[in-house]
Order: C-alpha cells, then sequence, then structure tokens
C-alpha cells in the first residue's frame, strides 16, 4: 500500500514506514496510512497491538524512531505545532482533573486554548448541556461515574472544535447505554465535518462506526478497507447461530461440525458460533434442525458475510481475544517502556 | 462515604443542542505565555480551594516546630527561649519553606502519572507554563507559611531590630531561593517513578541540608568536617541572611552567597528539568 503524492489535501492523515521502538520492542513496526478527511478511521486490534502508541505518535507524544507521517499536510515531527493546534487526543485514560469540577476542567483547558475567560465559561456552559453533564457541572469529577468522566474527556478534546480528534479505546470499560452516548457523540463530531480516529479492540464497534479499518497486530497494519471490503476479502460466506443457553454451546459445535462438515469457530460472544460455509442453504437448514431434534434452542441465526471475528481470525491465524502471544506487549506496558 | 451518583440522562438532551455545542467556530489565538501559566496557577490554587487541608503543612507545622524548638531547646541553648527564638525564628522560616518546596515535584509527578498530562502536553502551548504555574502557585504557599511564622513568632516575643521591612526583604529572599530549589524537585519530580519516590528522595537531601546547618546551633562546637559542610551549605548563609535582613545587621557577602547558590540551582537543574520534559514518556 505505497502513499505516492505526499501532502494530499485530501488525507487528513498520511504516514509511510512510520516505526516507534521502545528498547527492543518495535511497538509500531511500518505502518503505512492514507486517512481521508471526514469520517470515522478505526484502528482495530488486540491489546498491545500496537494501536495506543501509534496514535501517541501520531498526536506528537512520541517522536518516530523512523518513517514519517502528515497530519492535514503538517509534518508531526517539524511542525509539532501545526499538527497539536489541529487535533486533539483523548486518551485511554480519562485526561481530566479528577480534583477540579466539571466545569474548571474545561474553562481551565479553554483558557489554556486562548479563549477569554467570558468565552471560555460561555464555552464550558455550552459543552456541559450538550453532553448531558449540566447539573453535574459543579461537583468534583472524581464523583462522576465512568460513562460521565468519559463524556467530559470527550467534551475537553473539542473546546476549540479540532479537525481531528484521537479517541483511544473510547468505550472501554463502559456500560452499554454510556457506550451508545459516545456512538451519538462520535457521529455528531462527523456530522459536523471532524475527522475522528478511534481504537478499539471491539469488533463490532469497528464494524458500526467506522467508514474504514486498519487492522493492527503486532505493530503492523495487516489489513485495511471498509468493513464490506474486509469481510469479502476473506472470501466465502458464513453462517451464525447465537444460542439460549452458552452451556449447550459445545454440544451446538460439535452437531454443527458434523451437519456441515467444515470446523466451527467458537465467537468471543459465549452463546455464538459460526463456520464458513460454501453456498449450500440446505446444508444449513439441515444442520440447524440437527441442533433443534437435540434440544439446543437457538435465538438466532444468519447467513451472509462473515464477522470481523472471523476476519481477523483470518488474517492474523489468532482469534482477536488472544492476548497470549509471547512477544505481544500490553498497551499499559508500552507507557511504562517509555 | 458512599457517593451516589446520578446520571443525568444524555437522551433527554435536544440533538440540536449537541449539534450546535460541536458546530465549528473559530479557533482562538493561542494563549500567551504568560495566560497560560497563571491558567495553571489557577488550576493549583482551585485544588486549594477544594482541599483546603492542603496548606496544613504550610500552617500547622511551622507552628509546631517555632514552638517545639523554642521551648524545648530554647533554654538550654541560649540562655531563655526568647532569647533563643531571635535566632531561631528566621532559621526555622527557612527551614520550613525549604521542606515544602519538595511537595512541587509530588505535584509534577501526580500529575504525570494521570493522563492529564498528556492532554496539557498535546495543547498548543509554551510548554514550560505548566511548571512556571506550579511555580507561581507555589510562591503563594511559602508566602503564606511565611506569614503564619513571622505572627507566631512576634506572639512569642520575636522582635526584628529591622523592623517591617527587614522581614519582607528576608521573606522576598527566602522566596528566590526555594524558586530556584524547586527546580531539583521538578527534576525530581520528572524522573521518580511513584510521587512517594519523590517525596523519599527529597527528604533525603533535605534531612542532611536543613539539619546540618546553622539554623538550631552555633555550628562552632561541631567537629571540623561537619563544619566544613555546614559552611558552604546553603541552608546556612540563606539562615545567616534572613536573620541579618531581618535584625538590621545583614552582610552583604551573605546575601551574594544565598544568590550565587540560586543562580547555580537555576543554571543546572532547570534545563535538566526541561529537557526531561520534554522528553516522551
Amino acid at each position: 500500500m505505497p502513499i505516492e503524492p505526499f501532502r494530499n489535501p485530501t488525507l487528513a492523515i498520511e504516514a509511510s514506514g512510520l516505526v516507534k521502538a521502545f528498547g527492543e520492542v518495535r511497538a509500531v513496526d511500518g505502518v503505512d496510512l492514507a486517512v481521508p478527511a471526514g469520517g470515522v478511521y478505526g484502528f482495530l486490534g488486540p491489546n498491545g497491538a500496537g494501536k495506543t502508541t501509534a496514535i501517541r505518535t501520531l498526536a506528537t507524544l512520541l517522536r518516530p524512531d523512523g518513517g514519517e507521517a502528515r497530519v492535514f499536510g503538517h509534518d508531526i515531527v517539524r511542525e509539532p505545532d501545526a499538527v497539536r493546534s489541529r487535533v486533539s487526543l483523548t486518551g485511554q485514560f480519562a485526561s481530566v482533573d479528577e480534583e477540579l469540577t466539571g466545569a474548571e476542567n474545561l474553562v481551565l483547558l479553554g483558557r489554556l486554548l486562548g479563549f477569554s475567560r467570558g468565552q471560555a465559561r460561555e464555552r464550558a456552559g455550552e459543552l456541559l448541556d450538550a453532553f448531558g453533564l449540566a447539573e453535574a457541572g459543579d461537583r468534583l469529577v472524581k464523583t462522576y461515574s465512568g460513562g460521565m468522566q468519559r463524556r467530559l474527556d470527550i467534551a475537553a478534546s473539542i473546546i476549540a472544535t479540532p479537525e481531528l480528534i484521537f479517541l483511544d479505546e473510547p468505550t472501554t470499560g463502559l456500560d452499554p447505554r454510556s457506550r451508545n452516548q459516545v456512538w451519538e457523540i462520535v457521529r455528531a463530531l462527523v456530522a459536523q465535518g471532524t475527522t475522528v480516529l478511534l481504537t478499539t479492540q471491539y469488533l463490532d464497534e469497528a464494524d458500526r462506526l467506522a467508514d474504514r479499518i486498519a487492522v493492527i497486530d503486532h505493530g503492523r497494519i495487516i489489513a485495511e478497507g471498509t468493513s464490506r471490503e474486509l469481510k469479502a476479502s476473506v472470501g466465502s460466506g458464513a453462517v451464525h447461530v447465537r444460542l439460549n443457553d452458552p452451556e449447550q454451546r459445545p454440544e451446538a459445535q460439535r452437531l454443527l461440525t458434523q451437519a456441515l462438515g467444515v470446523p466451527v469457530h467458537l465467537e468471543s460472544d459465549p452463546v455464538a458460533v459460526s463456520a464458513r460455509v460454501g453456498d449450500a442453504a440446505e446444508t444449513v437448514a439441515h444442520a440447524l434442525a440437527e441442533l433443534a431434534r437435540a434440544g439446543v434452542a437457538v435465538t438466532d441465526f444468519s447467513l451472509g458475510q462473515p464477522s470481523l471475528d472471523e476476519v481477523f481470525l483470518a488474517l492474523t491465524g489468532h482469534p482477536a481475544d488472544d492476548t497470549s502471544t509471547a512477544d505481544s506487549v500490553d498497551d499499559n506496558d508500552e507507557e511504562d517502556a517509555a | 462515604m458512599t457517593t451516589t451518583t446520578i446520571e443525568p440522562t444524555m437522551d433527554a438532551v435536544p440533538e440540536a443542542t449537541l449539534r450546535s455545542a460541536l458546530s465549528s467556530r473559530a479557533r482562538p489565538v493561542r494563549a500567551s505565555a504568560l495566560s497560560a501559566s497563571l491558567s495553571f496557577g489557577w488550576r493549583a490554587a482551585l485544588k486549594i480551594k477544594h482541599v483546603p487541608m492542603q496548606l496544613f503543612d504550610v500552617t500547622m507545622f511551622p507552628i509546631m516546630f517555632v514552638l517545639l524548638y523554642t521551648y524545648l531547646f530554647g533554654g538550654a541553648l541560649a540562655g531563655s527561649p526568647s532569647e533563643y527564638l531571635q535566632d531561631l525564628l528566621p532559621g526555622v522560616l527557612v527551614m520550613t519553606v525549604a521542606w515544602i518546596t519538595m511537595y512541587t515535584g509530588q505535584a509534577l509527578n501526580t500529575d504525570i502519572s494521570k493522563g492529564i498530562f498528556d492532554r496539557f502536553r498535546s495543547l498548543p502551548i509554551w510548554r514550560p507554563a505548566v511548571l512556571v504555574g506550579m511555580l507561581l502557585a507555589d510562591a503563594a504557599r511559602y508566602t503564606m507559611a511565611s506569614v503564619v511564622i513571622v505572627t507566631v513568632g512576634v506572639a512569642l516575643g520575636f522582635r526584628p531590630d529591622g523592623g517591617p521591612v527587614g522581614v519582607v526583604l528576608a521573606v522576598a529572599l527566602l522566596l528566590v531561593f526555594a524558586f530556584s530549589l524547586s527546580w531539583v524537585w521538578t527534576a525530581v519530580g520528572l524522573l521518580a517513578p511513584t510521587p512517594e519516590a519523590v517525596l523519599q528522595m527529597a527528604m533525603t537531601i533535605l534531612f542532611p541540608l536543613t539539619f546540618a546547618s546553622n539554623v538550631f546551633v552555633d555550628p562552632k562546637t561541631m567537629p571540623g568536617w561537619v563544619q566544613a559542610f555546614v559552611n558552604v551549605n546553603p541552608i546556612s548563609h540563606l539562615a545567616t541572611a534572613a536573620r541579618g535582613l531581618m535584625h538590621g545587621n545583614a552582610v552583604a557577602g551573605d546575601i551574594a552567597w544565598v544568590l550565587a547558590w540560586c543562580a547555580a540551582l537555576v543554571a543546572v537543574f532547570a534545563p535538566i528539568t526541561m529537557r526531561l520534559y520534554a522528553k516522551e514518556r
């Protein structure tokens, strides 16, 4: 994936051969990127894949050890201030001050960005309203729930509307409702013309939010494209079955393997199994009948494109949630090593 | 204490509000170095407002020091507590402020261990502003400690012959020294793995520095090798200079010594701090 024309005005980020090493570990190991302006771009990969290091490098917090990258045409090493005034970063861990109130955090950052005292207060009020934090604005941030902190964090990142916002695992650890709120915010940001680059380990999140996805493993981009393209690259269709009772999954796996004559894969969702099949709707119907006969209750099934789980498995040879590979470094360790 | 968190629903917020808050408006011009530094100073002040207990070290400790030393040792060392106090008070003032400079390093290290530091570093601002703002707020704390100590001293019978002007000059010199010494702790704060480690390292330096000095007793009775250390110790020079200024018999040599130490500390530790600060982590 060579990127020939540098300084392409329609690209938010372009990188070639980007490397960031911590001692022996090449956390980012030769990354080429062409992130179009507008829309959501997803970095998808397991813990320790190098996602955090990649966006910290692009946000000028880390100095690359090799290759080059431009953000809206500005070199991340030679013009860090030009980059910093166009992007903002919401880290994996809340990057707001827990010992101040929500409103004080926003006013402080507004002042640091150059707003007058009055403007900063007004902007803080607007954002607290917009993010459903108006009533909590005068409480210390340490009393906030995880979802509220996350929203404040994102609000803090858009005080001065950035052209590009990096969201590092914005929904990790959030309950489903808070996660939906963050998704809403991301969609609203994109609707206003901001480019969003988010990292996630959740395949369905990348699938739902991102226009384009880069699958990252061991510091390298192993696949890039739209969700549809990635799925198509894996090839044949797939059958997905969701069970009522996770206890019955081994039984279902055995029956389906027999009936379909192909390996059946256990998905990260404990009630889901899937298998890659040819175009044989009849075989699938027969297999489902086998399940029913054995008393395995099926809540849902579909026959169609492979899931991103399967894409990941097909691309890397290991499932997305497999963090046991010997040379993988946890994202937190990367920071410690620095 | 349990805190019940009632999460306001986002669903109630009309989408239009969200949209309008996000709508792009002109970016402000970059904040000046002074304005950014003052904003960080304001941040430190807000923290004190929310947790006033933080001021314990600049109020209660100095009071205890003055009371304990005056009444425990005063009679034995100088004949009477009130006579001892005339010499002790400027010394305790110096010692207290020297000790509380270490919290600068602790606060910096605490910031680094949280995500907030990344946000500050990714802002387009004058980079030293974070540190300068911290030091500004600390200067206010040192002033507060000085006021407390001098007030308690006067109540106990401290009578500075140099009058209020002498006292103010002594405190001003002390603030210059504290500012210079703080750069040591900012460097330590950037190097140390945890806030606790910062305090341990700082204490290891501050104990010998403050006690192996002329703050409590005249060094004449000390063995020669200790005297040698005491005589180059900046705390000794600062204590002597502060006594001189407060009692109206300052010697220019001592003040010059203190200022030379200040210049040396800043010249060495400010660049180290800025280099460590710019370094990625």
